[in-house]
């Protein structure tokens, strides 16, 4: 099958300020072992299909920023090395959708 | 909170607020738990909601639900990338009552509905999640909440903790789901004034239109766009299975923008806000990814049952009719004191006797067939496009010619008996 190529847009930031969310202080989403992202996963796929861009990698380690996650749960079962540990955030915290 | 409940359910989505309605307006002692800030906070759809199961609970709720427009025109597009060929239905008995659907934003509708539970008697507790299911000798009694000292005991729970059905998955119902049993979705709201919105689909004041697009709009792979038209604002929204995303390794936000900047749906939303983004999964493995539904004191309702029937677009009916068909089973349960497995198994056997087992059971295979032979997205609708232009453009060569032309375009590279296979090979998933 060809590759498939959408461009890039950059608008996301824009997108996720539209968003409320009630961050908690501690993080819902843990990645287990930093080291199989390193070695494992060389395309860092959640850092692509995460809807919240909440996972970055930083050289050595992937950055989790949980106060964008949008709790669909795609990087829990989408990760193939299942190496996130993935709970709902604490109750009343997280995202609040006042349309969708 | 050391009361027994005779019903705990956990989730106040469409699944779970009708278990919980149907159970607390027969005199049970309901108790409905919800993470979000309120129901609908963590709920998200692209936005249509069947008017004929909803009626089977609250049967005029049309007439005080905060609902956005009633669906008048239902159009499909196989979409390319500089054309589209598109067929629908509009019906004008659809602007009438009782309705075939509505277009909702979740947020509103779920609060209004649980209200309505509310009403009936159910005890509603937001901001609250369920950490697990207590059982104990082999039964579930209740729930573990992130409360403290938030044990809650209840004769039954129902689970209705939508897709990701983290407390089924910990009672053994099922394993974890696979990315090829989900889609993964994103959608944006746009404000857009009504008059500009009744303009540009051609539509009344109070009538709604909505557009399913395949093809270009999800680049041939395995899912669907969506534009769904609210009062004042535009749901547009796109998804694919997940396993296809990460196949592809496109961000599911590059995707949405792509559709919406794509030549034949830019006028439609031309000049709107963007007012919200979401993303949620969508259960798509169907019937053969369906868990265990029953267990002791315990039942499995809504997306966390996988009930989704993604050929149709539908779900949120799906839900409200498990919800009550588990609420009457557990009222039964109730009335004979008896909370067992074998008892409650009632409700799965009503269940798939209802159209909701019937259509899933019907499509098994569809969207795995339709994930395994991608030439039905990524070939038929790009030659479907090309053969319209073909036909519809006037150049001089006879009709004759053309059709010729059309015909050898459909087989080229596999053969008359090729193409015959893969007209057979969908019928046989879809008949």
């Amino acid at each position: 099958m060809s590759t498939i190529t959408v461009p890039k847009t950059n608008t996301l930031e824009e997108k996720q300020y539209l968003l409320r969310f009630r961050a908690d202080s501690q993080s819902h989403l843990t990645v287990l072992d930093h080291d199989i992202c390193a070695k494992n996963c060389p395309d860092k796929l959640c850092t692509l299909f995460c809807p919240g861009e909440v996972y970055k990698w930083e050289g050595t380690r992937m950055s989790v920023g949980h106060e964008g996650c949008h709790e669909c749960g795609s990087c829990r079962i989408g990760c193939p090395y299942q190496n996130i540990k993935w709970e709902y955030p604490k109750g009343g915290h997280g995202i609040v959708f006042r349309l969708a | 909170m050391s009361e027994k409940f005779d019903a705990i359910v956990v989730g106040a989505g469409p699944a779970g607020t009708s278990a919980a309605y149907v159970m607390a307006k027969a005199g049970l002692n309901v108790l409905l738990i919800e993470r979000g800030e309120y129901p609908g906070s963590k709920n998200v759809m692209g936005g249509v909601l069947y008017s004929h199961q909803m009626r089977e609970i609250i049967p005029e709720f049309y007439k005080e639900a905060p609902l956005e427009r009633p669906i008048v025109e239902q159009r499909m597009w196989a979409l390319s990338e500089k054309s589209v060929v598109s067929g629908g239905y509009k019906g004008l008995e659809w602007a009438e009552e009782p309705y075939n659907n509505f277009t909702v934003l979740r947020a509103k509708f779920d609060q209004w509905y649980a209200n309505k539970a509310v009403e009936q008697g159910a005890l509603l507790i937001n901001e609250t999640v369920v950490t697990e299911c207590i059982v104990e000798n082999g039964k579930v009694v209740g729930v573990r909440t992130d409360r403290p000292d938030g044990d809650i005991y209840a004769d039954v729970v129902v689970l209705a903790d939508g897709v990701n059905s983290l407390l089924a998955k910990s009672l053994g119902f099922h394993k974890e789901l696979q990315s090829n049993q989900v889609a993964l979705a994103v959608m944006e709201v746009i404000n857009l004034p009504a008059e500009k919105i009744e303009d540009r689909f051609n539509l009344e004041p109070n009538q709604g239109a909505t557009i399913e697009i395949f093809g270009d709009s999800t680049k041939g792979i395995l899912g669907t766009g969506f534009i769904y038209t609210n009062k004042d604002s535009i749901n547009i929204g796109v998804g694919t299975l997940l396993s296809g995303m990460i196949k592809n390794k496109l961000r599911p936000y590059d995707l949405l923008d792509y559709l919406k900047n794509h030549p034949m749906v830019r006028p439609l939303i031309k000049g709107g806000e963007p007012a919200e983004y979401a993303a949620h999964l969508i259960p798509e493995g169907g019937y053969h990814a369906m868990p265990k539904l029953v267990g002791n004191g315990v039942v499995v309702c809504g997306d966390a049952g996988q009930m989704v029937n993604g050929i149709n677009r539908e779900g949120s009916n799906m839900a409200m009719t498990s919800g009550k068909i588990a609420a009457e089973t557990i009222i039964l349960a109730k009335q004979a004191n008896d909370f067992s497995e074998n008892m409650l198994d009632t409700y799965r056997s009503r269940l798939m006797e209802s159209f909701v087992g019937k259509d899933l059971k019907k499509y098994k295979d569809a969207t795995h067939t339709i994930d395994k032979y991608p030439v039905y997205l990524n070939e038929y609708i790009p030659a479907v496009n090309k053969a319209a232009n073909e036909y519809f453009t006037v150049d001089g060569v006879s009709k004759a010619e053309k059709q010729k032309k059309i015909m050898k375009s459909f087989t080229e590279g596999k053969g008359m008996l090729g193409a015959i296979q893969d007209i057979y090979r969908v019928w046989k998933v879809m008949k």
